[in-house]
């Protein structure tokens, strides 16, 4: 917000502060149009899974279910038998990252710092023609499968809200934030 | 009275290499465009005028919402994924066949991972939560009830200009190259207004912005910058948003990477810090040659192109024309661009079409006489930061070279804000060139 369009908002607020005899505190909470929703109201919506795994449901799946999982929702129409690529991008692979022969593939092995971030994405976006379908226990699962695909885990690890957000990520230590310092 | 005489200092002086002529030309002062090409008055006579016959018939009724002219068919979109296979869509700016600076609605650049969301704003529903005093949800008549802003601001996509990064230039017009950037004027509510109505946890450095659509689609944003500029945007240039850019109610963070303009906005949860969403650590990262990316690379730099003439847009003989494009900085206004016939070894700067507006695309004008050999034309935008657009060649240097020539409509770079160059021939066909 420009200093102008701030100071034209702070006379609104004062406006409206007058306009029905309030003081100046109670102004700054402003028209209070929205109404309260409790926790439990809004847990449907309330996916987002941090990279600490704050948010993880409670659930579990292994890598053998997860394939089952693929196989049921069709997954390798859209990236392959065994996660080997199609139009949706493949699931496993991905060469070093600083080669210089030719444009590498962001992919999970190689790429993603989390393994937290496979859960959420597959419990909110897929599978694509029917998103927010898989239970909880079917997105743990898959994520498992997809984990031990890249030999990050191995066939019997289970995958629940203790054990994913301690996956170590191959590229963990990849990325060096532009913000706040470079912007 | 006194009679001024002409003077030869009365025409536009050249001001660059390969005939760019005097910016002060376009704006009324002083300096006639006339005399500036000798073969201007060699045309061959007009023929004798006639009326069509649609001034001799009446016409049609007017339509309830206007539509363009059935002539202009041809200024359309062009689409990535028309039949909605299940990838992303994207849909690019005809910026060659358009001018001014604000992006019509059903022309705005879209990127939708899940086709066009239609969503029914009776039953939306937008919730703040996380670390905040009181969770609150708002219909759209609630938020319509909240004091408004008007602002103009652009649009881009972090991967438009991808194409620029490639081995050999990729021959294709500058739709397919820089059309994923748009300009509207967006009203809504600041959503500063409702943080501070919700009460915002100082523990909360963070917040996630989520969608309604197919993937529910997030992004973590800074609270800076959301305290600072970010709208809750209901209207695109004055109606109500389009649906392809987020019907009822979408985030707006100006100068910011689109992506985080988050679409069909449902949900802003505050948070101590980044979720890690798969658009915040797979896309919208920048893989640089040491095998690091960088992350979290948020204002669209300061950019330009030129409109017309390019590629699609070929020149017809010797003379007048004037060179038109868009510049562009998430950093602020722009405060020059610069225009090169020569493949930048002279510049000269471009008229600014007033106004200029902090985050907004801004068109430049630059007069010029071909003389019908071959030429390289390039724009270079400075901001109000002092942030110069930069070379082609400096940006590789930062991020390695490219390895091959990808297909036009690939994402293999992000934020790639170089200069491009338009090589004219002698024949007037106008091309990609890399200079």
């Amino acid at each position: 917000m420009s200093t102008l369009e701030k100071v034209v908002h702070v006379k609104f607020c004062a406006a409206i502060a007058v306009i029905f005899g309030l003081s100046a505190a109670n102004a700054a909470d402003g028209p209070h149009f929205g109404q309260p929703i409790s926790a439990a109201d809004l847990a449907p919506w309330d996916i987002s899974v941090g990279p600490d795994g704050v948010g993880l449901p409670p659930g579990s799946g292994t890598p053998a279910q997860g394939a089952v999982v693929y196989a049921d929702h069709g997954c390798a129409a859209c990236h392959g038998d065994n996660g080997t690529g199609g139009p949706g991008g493949p699931l496993v692979g991905g060469g070093p990252l600083n080669a210089t022969d030719r444009t590498p593939e962001k992919l999970i092995g190689n790429y993603w710092p989390y393994a937290t971030t496979i859960f959420d994405f597959v419990r909110r976006a897929m599978p694509w023609q029917q998103p927010k379908t898989l239970t909880n226990d079917e997105s743990y699962a898959v994520t498992a499968y997809i984990l031990a695909l890249n030999k990050i885990i191995g066939e019997n690890d289970v995958m629940n809200a203790e054990t994913l957000p301690k996956v170590q990520m191959p590229n963990r230590d990849g990325f060096v934030s532009r913000y706040p310092d470079k912007h | 009275m006194r009679v001024r005489k002409p003077r030869h200092s009365d025409s536009p002086p050249t001001v660059a290499g390969n005939g760019l002529l005097d910016r002060r030309a376009l704006l009324g002062r002083g300096i006639a465009l006339a005399g500036a090409v000798g073969t201007s008055l060699t045309s061959a006579a007009a023929e004798p005028l006639t009326n069509g016959p649609w001034s001799m018939a009446p016409g049609v009724p007017v339509p309830p919402y206007g539509q363009p002219s059935k002539f202009e068919k041809k200024v359309v979109r062009t689409l990535s994924n028309p039949n909605l296979e299940p990838r992303g869509s994207a849909a690019r700016t005809p910026h060659h066949l358009l001018n001014g600076t604000i992006t019509p609605n059903g022309l705005h650049f879209v990127i939708a991972r899940g086709g066009e969301t239609n969503v029914d704003p009776d039953q939306h529903r937008f919730v703040i939560h996380g670390l905040v005093k009181q969770p609150m949800v708002y219909t759209l008549d609630a938020l319509h009830r909240y004091p408004m802003v008007s602002r103009i601001t652009f649009l881009e996509c972090g991967g438009n200009s991808a194409p620029l990064y490639s081995k050999e230039p990729i021959q294709a017009s500058v739709q397919a190259i820089h059309g994923l950037s748009s300009c509207a004027e967006w009203s809504g509510v600041l959503l500063s207004t409702l943080l501070e109505e919700v009460g915002v946890d100082p523990k909360a450095k963070w917040l996630i912005a989520e969608g309604a659509d197919l993937p529910t689609m997030n992004r973590s944003i800074p609270i800076a910058k959301a305290m600072d500029d970010a709208m809750i945007a209901l209207y695109q240039n004055g109606e109500a948003l389009n649906p392809s850019n987020g019907y009822p109610m979408r985030l707006l963070l100006p100068g910011y990477e689109g992506n985080m303009n988050v679409k069909w906005l449902r949900r802003i949860k505050l948070v101590e810090s980044p979720v890690m969403a798969i658009n915040e650590t797979k896309q919208y990262t920048i893989l640089l040659p040491s095998g690091k990316a960088w992350q979290f690379y948020f204002p669209q730099e300061v950019k330009s192109f030129i409109t017309q003439p390019s590629p699609g847009l070929n020149m017809a003989g010797p003379g007048f024309y004037e060179i038109s494009g868009i510049a562009y900085s998430g950093n602020g206004r722009i405060s020059k661009v610069d225009v090169s016939a020569d493949g930048g070894k002279s510049w000269a700067p471009a008229a600014l079409q007033e106004p200029v507006l902090s985050k907004a695309f801004t068109r430049f004008r630059m007069p010029w006489s071909w003389d019908g050999r071959p030429v390289i034309l390039q724009s270079r935008a400075t901001d109000e930061a002092g942030n110069v657009q930069p070379t082609r060649d400096a940006l590789i240097a930062e991020r390695g070279p490219p390895r091959g020539t990808p297909n036009v409509a690939a994402f293999t770079m992000e934020h790639f804000n170089a200069i491009t160059s338009w090589g004219v021939d002698d024949k007037g066909e106008v091309s990609h060139v890399y200079a």
